[in-house]
């Protein structure tokens, strides 16, 4: 069994987003980076179906040299390899061709059900058709038994269980799994792991980013007496009209 | 050339969604100057309703084997090749979002999800897309010849001023899917999350899962789906498909009450393009307060039954 697991370095959840060069780009300024939340579900998951199945689990991403410490956390969770394609990863469309050329030979291929900084959320699907495979997308549940994939996802107003046989993609959503913590034989285990370095190429690239905006400002909010929380459905009605 | 829209359905009716997309593409048609096709790939016999929100013409495909993400998008890819798509709306839903990028791939298409605006064709063909989790937007050019968008529910006006179109029956096939569908379960009747036009949503202020009654007493009084914070599903209080937030979902409604929220960061990415906020806490420094349009500091027990009692008079 050969997983291949993908994965985003993003901004913890906590940064405030601010942008430069005249809101052309992310300010990384004193931003910490963390393995997408999703993806490490991934990892997670990955490494107990390897374990299970006498597998082994690589990790890709696509990124420049400073997201090296997280490749290495993904590692010491007890990933076996590594491969980083050396490039800014601009947007969904270029991360998945990127990896598309890498991607071959692996019985089963996890994402997360998106990146928490550009939430394209495509890359599972995307991947899954340049590789002409079925995509999964936000699944809660994956078993593996008798050659057979079986996944819980989340559809839309409710939940649906659906199988296939490998190779097959699939992106993780929250209730998957509990992320692994790394232990301390695992860090330094991941210090000597294989971490292969390939160069992009893609250069007929889908979409450019221009520029950013952040949402308006709320103008400020209007108290209500507690002792009168029935004039908010007054308001509700009579002045915003929305029920 | 035309713009094609992928008319999604639920128990065999067209989604709201739908309605939004339809009338998001006629306006982009009208800047092109091209026609909408709705294609109707769902049990659906008759599209032709869809001409009311700008489509010139519902081409009907009857798929009875349920939606998977393999065979239903090469469907529908077939069909945009054979109606010449220059543009390919979806509505950003779970459905959306598994069909975009394959249709993407399938075109040799530039694709943007979480799309929130009409492009803006001055140099190029730029919209804007949420990212940061609702903490941002981006402008965002699709440079190839033919795009694809999925839009965010509940950003654009629905448009239903047109009368029936044509429908012409079509029969593609696609290749069988390599994914089995074992089992659905889907909880009819309840409005999904992410397109609910009004939502109320609790957090660990109100203290157990047992308090829950009062909120969805609340909620079914306005018609609204529920929604809680992240260490409320974290707890098991509610279920996870109910988080809002920045790891969670991220929603537009027009109205959103948050009950027993503090209103972190994360939580605010989620919510934050909300059109009208209420806030209830009963601790004023809330964080929530800043980013809310009405608020109340007062107790959630005491508060919530005078709510329930105004809008039973």
């Amino acid at each position: 069994m050969k997983i291949l697991v993908c994965i985003s370095v993003v901004q913890d959840t906590t940064t405030k987003i601010t942008f430069t060069d005249n809101d052309t780009q992310f300010n990384k300024a004193g931003v910490q980076f963390i393995v997408n939340p999703y993806d490490e579900l991934a990892v997670t998951r990955a490494l107990e179906i390897a374990e299970a199945n006498n597998g082994t689990v690589t990790i890709v991403h696509v990124g420049e040299a400073d997201s090296e410490p997280s490749i290495r956390k993904a590692l010491s969770m007890g990933a076996n390899e590594a491969i980083r394609i050396n490039a800014n990863p601009i947007d969904a469309q270029f991360v998945a061709e990127e990896i598309a050329k890498i991607a071959t030979g692996y019985d089963l291929i996890l994402t997360g059900r998106e990146s928490i900084d550009y939430n394209g959320g495509a890359v599972c699907g995307l991947l899954g058709a340049m590789l002409n495979i079925p995509s999964i997308n936000v699944v809660t549940k994956i078993d593996y038994d008798g050659g057979l994939f079986t996944f819980d996802r989340d559809i839309d107003g409710g939940r649906e269980t659906v199988s296939c046989a490998g190779p097959v993609i699939a992106s993780a959503q929250k209730d998957l799994c509990e992320p692994r913590i790394p232990n301390m034989r695992g860090i330094m285990a991941a210090r000597t792991k294989p971490l292969q370095i390939i160069e992009a190429s893609v250069s007929n690239q889908a979409v450019s980013y221009l520029s950013y905006t952040l949402p308006a400002a709320k103008s400020g909010v209007k108290l209500i007496d507690p002792s009168n929380a029935a004039e908010l459905i007054n308001i509700l009605k009579n002045e915003v009209k929305v029920i | 050339m035309s713009i094609v829209v992928f008319a999604e359905s639920s128990d065999n009716q067209f989604k709201k969604s739908t309605f939004e997309a339809i009338s998001y593409a006629k306006e982009i048609g009208q800047l092109i100057g091209k026609d909408v096709i709705a294609v109707n790939i769902s049990g659906i016999s008759n599209g032709a309703e869809l001409g009311k929100y700008g489509a010139s013409k519902v081409v009907n495909c009857n798929n009875t084997d349920g939606f998977t993400a393999d065979a239903t998008s090469d469907l529908f890819a077939s069909i945009c090749k054979e109606l010449g798509a220059s543009v390919v709306v979806l509505s950003n839903t779970y459905v959306g979002k598994s069909v975009s990028p394959r249709v993407a791939v399938a075109l040799n298409a530039s694709m943007a999800s979480n799309v929130i605006s009409v492009p803006d064709l001055s140099n190029g063909f730029a919209v804007k897309r949420g990212v940061f989790s609702g903490k941002a937007f981006a402008i965002v050019n699709l440079n190839r010849d033919i795009k694809v968008l999925a839009i965010t529910p509940n950003s654009f006006e629905i448009n239903s001023n047109g009368s029936d179109c044509p429908t012409e029956s079509i029969n593609a096939n696609a290749s069988p899917s390599k994914i089995s569908i074992k089992a659905v379960n889907k909880v009819t009747g309840k409005i999904p999350l992410t397109e609910a036009e009004l939502v109320v949503s609790a957090g660990r202020g109100m203290k157990g899962p047992e308090n829950w009654v009062m909120i969805e007493e609340l909620a079914t009084l306005i018609g609204a789906a529920t929604a809680c914070s992240k260490p409320v599903s974290d707890m098991g209080w509610r279920p996870h498909s109910e988080h809002v937030g920045q790891t969670g979902i991220t929603i537009k409604p027009n109205l959103y009450i948050a009950i027993g929220i503090s209103g972190a960061i994360q939580h605010l990415a989620g919510v934050s393009s909300s059109k009208t906020i209420v806030a209830i806490n009963k601790d004023p420094e809330a964080p929530f307060f800043k980013s809310a349009d009405y608020g109340i500091v007062g107790d959630a027990f005491e508060v919530l039954p005078q709510l329930i009692q105004a809008l039973k008079n």
